[in-house]
């Protein structure tokens, strides 16, 4: 049996949720067809039963629903607790998750209690007992193969490398509800207070539909005051570079890569950005992305869907003035 | 008075190009030169800092080669005062190991009258990227762990770490000793002074031979993804592109 751990959003399954299912049900399959359930943890976000319906359609057939005071406040140790229990009581014999904070977390508690190893950021898997597991190392820049022989194989599922497909055949989708037991040590480090993020245009950075990034070629933090503009014209959000968090022109939660958010939205915009490796790491996942650059060899603009070769503070202007001429036409 | 003990990984430099090693086992830095990770650098001032804001202490250690004594020496020119390195090959070692290992440190420190209240490390290193040492480390100790902090500070008996989550910042308030994992954002690395280099270069390093077996981190190998042709459609050169720009940006429905 393959147990995946799930998170949620106010609509439902969160994507990388969705594809941490894809993978395991690939596994399932190769393994004869092993059933994938599912666990989720404490309140989600949306209502139970939107999960539970999404989740059959991905192919779970039970969700394990554990509920009880001591995971309503987050804490990894404790819904570590909580997948572990389940895990146990079903015989699961792989726990997946996406590689979320969260998810990295809680299976790494998971781990660390069985003793056994956790591959982090995986691509793709294949085979049972063991499994072989392609993971990404060095954000992305190399690949290490490695063998999952412990019993239960932990793996984490890297952001889109995964197409999140729902099932030809839906699971059962029946909703499990359980109380697992915790012991006091797990529940010290837990939250104890939450302040929503600061009323600004990377609130919602890591799931925006459009961001637009800004790098060195912004050149300060007054040459923001366009991207600012453009970013509200889409209704996305804004992202940086380190070199401009490192400059100090634009706070440190806007940025983008390596050691800051890790973003897929439909369409990033990525302005006087290099595209160095650790930028790459945090806006791969994009569906599409949109280079203006002065360079034409910028790995950002080589590895782009689109480019446009110019100075961004005469590019994007005109980008504005465009999009209003348009909104203001008859 | 808070003693902290933070641990770093001496890893490659990956801004430039990455070449693997012959046996595919390691990425090959003697080209591109080495480092720690921008984790690891806000974990070494947050120690810095929570060792001063307390009259404390701030340790740093490592396992890796001897040559990771220069990443211990760059933590001591920026305000460690103690250094332990354990001397272990890196392609021998994972995850599990640099946990029990950084344990028995904890434990021999403990045992020499030096205990550590706080143990600070790297969310996650730089290169291999497994997201899970600290929190073996704190299974080991048995100590309660918070990951992905951006500040951490020492108040009374209690850490109070916050972390930047999708949904704002959170904060957890965690009784002394704990294991905290770090992430880049919320403090700027000092720079080392030149004082600051000459005293790292007199501290005596603690050198420890390590005290488990190694289990290995269960890699095949290593290799580098295939190289991604460019397909990128020039949509035009400077602001006479913009029409064509903004046609796309229709296409893909997200004007509003
Ligand atoms: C451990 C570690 C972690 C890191 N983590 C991150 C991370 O999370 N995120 C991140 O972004 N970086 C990260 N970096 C830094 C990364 O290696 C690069 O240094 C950084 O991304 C470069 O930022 P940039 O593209 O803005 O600047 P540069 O590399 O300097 O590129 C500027 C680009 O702007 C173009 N340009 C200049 N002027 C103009 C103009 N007027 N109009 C249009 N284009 C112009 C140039 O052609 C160039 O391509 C990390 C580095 C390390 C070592």
């Amino acid at each position: 049996m393959i147990l995946v751990f799930l998170e949620t959003e106010p609509d439902g399954l969160t994507e990388t949720s969705r594809e941490a299912l894809t993978l395991a049900r690939g596994l399932a399959g190769e393994s004869g067809g092993a059933p994938v359930d599912a666990v989720l943890v404490g309140a989600p976000s949306c209502p139970a039963d939107t999960a539970v319906e999404q989740a059959a359609a991905y192919g779970v057939r039970d969700l394990h629903h554990a509920t009880g005071e001591a995971f309503d406040a987050y804490g990894g140790a404790v819904w570590a607790t909580a997948v572990e229990a389940v895990c146990r009581d079903t015989g699961a014999g792989v726990v997946v998750a996406a590689g979320t904070p969260r998810g990295m977390e809680v299976l790494a508690h998971v781990a660390a209690r069985g003793g056994v190893a956790m591959a982090a950021n995986v691509v793709a898997a294949e085979g049972s007992g063991p499994l072989t597991v392609t993971r990404q190392v060095m954000n992305g820049a190399v690949l290490e193969d490695m063998v999952l022989d412990e019993d239960p194989a932990i793996l984490t599922v890297a952001g889109h490398a995964v197409e999140a497909r729902p099932a030809a055949e839906p699971g059962a989708g029946r909703l499990v509800p359980c109380r697992p037991e915790v012991p006091g040590a797990d529940l010290v480090a837990r939250v104890v207070s939450a302040e929503p993020p600061p009323p600004d245009l990377s609130g919602d950075l890591t799931s925006a539909r459009v961001v637009v990034g800004g790098g060195r070629g912004v050149g300060s933090a007054d040459g923001f005051a366009d991207l600012l503009e453009l970013t509200d014209l889409v209704g996305g959000a804004l992202g940086v570079s380190r070199v401009v968090t490192g400059n100090g022109w634009r706070p440190h939660h806007e940025q983008v890569g390596q050691t800051g958010s890790r973003i897929s939205p439909d369409l990033y915009l990525a302005c006087g950005i290099s595209g160095a490796i650790q930028h790459w790491a945090g806006c791969a996942s994009a569906r599409t992305i949109v280079a203006i650059n002065t360079d034409p060899e910028a790995p950002m603009v080589t590895r782009a869907h689109y480019a446009v070769i110019g100075d961004l503070h005469e590019v994007v202007p005109a980008v504005i003035e465009e999009i209003r001429r348009r909104r203001d036409a008859p | 008075m808070t003693d902290v003990l933070v641990c770093i990984k001496r890893v490659a430099d990956a801004t430039g190009e990455v070449v693997l090693t012959e046996d595919a086992q390691a990425v090959d830095g003697r080209h591109a030169g080495f480092t720690v990770s921008a984790h690891e650098e806000c974990a070494v001032e947050l120690a810095v800092r929570a060792a001063h804001a307390t009259t404390g202490t701030a340790t740093v250690v490592t396992v890796g080669s001897d040559d990771a004594v220069d990443q211990l020496r760059a933590a001591l020119s920026v305000g460690c005062t103690a250094a332990t390195h354990v001397h272990a090959d890196p392609t021998t070692y994972g995850p599990r190991d640099v946990a029990a290992e950084l344990a028995e440190v904890v434990r021999a420190h403990t045992a020499a009258g030096r205990p550590h209240d706080l143990v600070l490390l790297g969310n996650d290193a730089a290169d291999s990227g497994d997201f899970q040492v600290g929190i073996r480390l704190a299974h080991e100790l048995g100590w309660p762990v918070v990951n992905g902090a951006v500040t951490v500070e020492v108040e009374d008996d209690d850490v109070v770490a916050r972390v930047h989550a999708s949904s704002g910042h959170e904060t957890y308030r965690v009784p002394l000793p704990a294991v905290v994992t770090v992430l880049e954002g919320g403090v700027e690395p000092r720079y080392p002074s030149v004082p600051g280099r000459m005293r790292a270069r007199k501290v005596e390093v603690e050198d420890r031979k390590p005290v488990t077996d190694f289990g290995g981190a269960s890699r095949v190998r290593l290799r580098l993804p295939p190289p991604q042709p460019s397909e990128v459609q020039v949509l035009g050169d400077g602001p006479g592109a913009a029409p064509a720009l903004v046609d796309l940006l229709e296409q893909l429905g997200v004007l509003r």
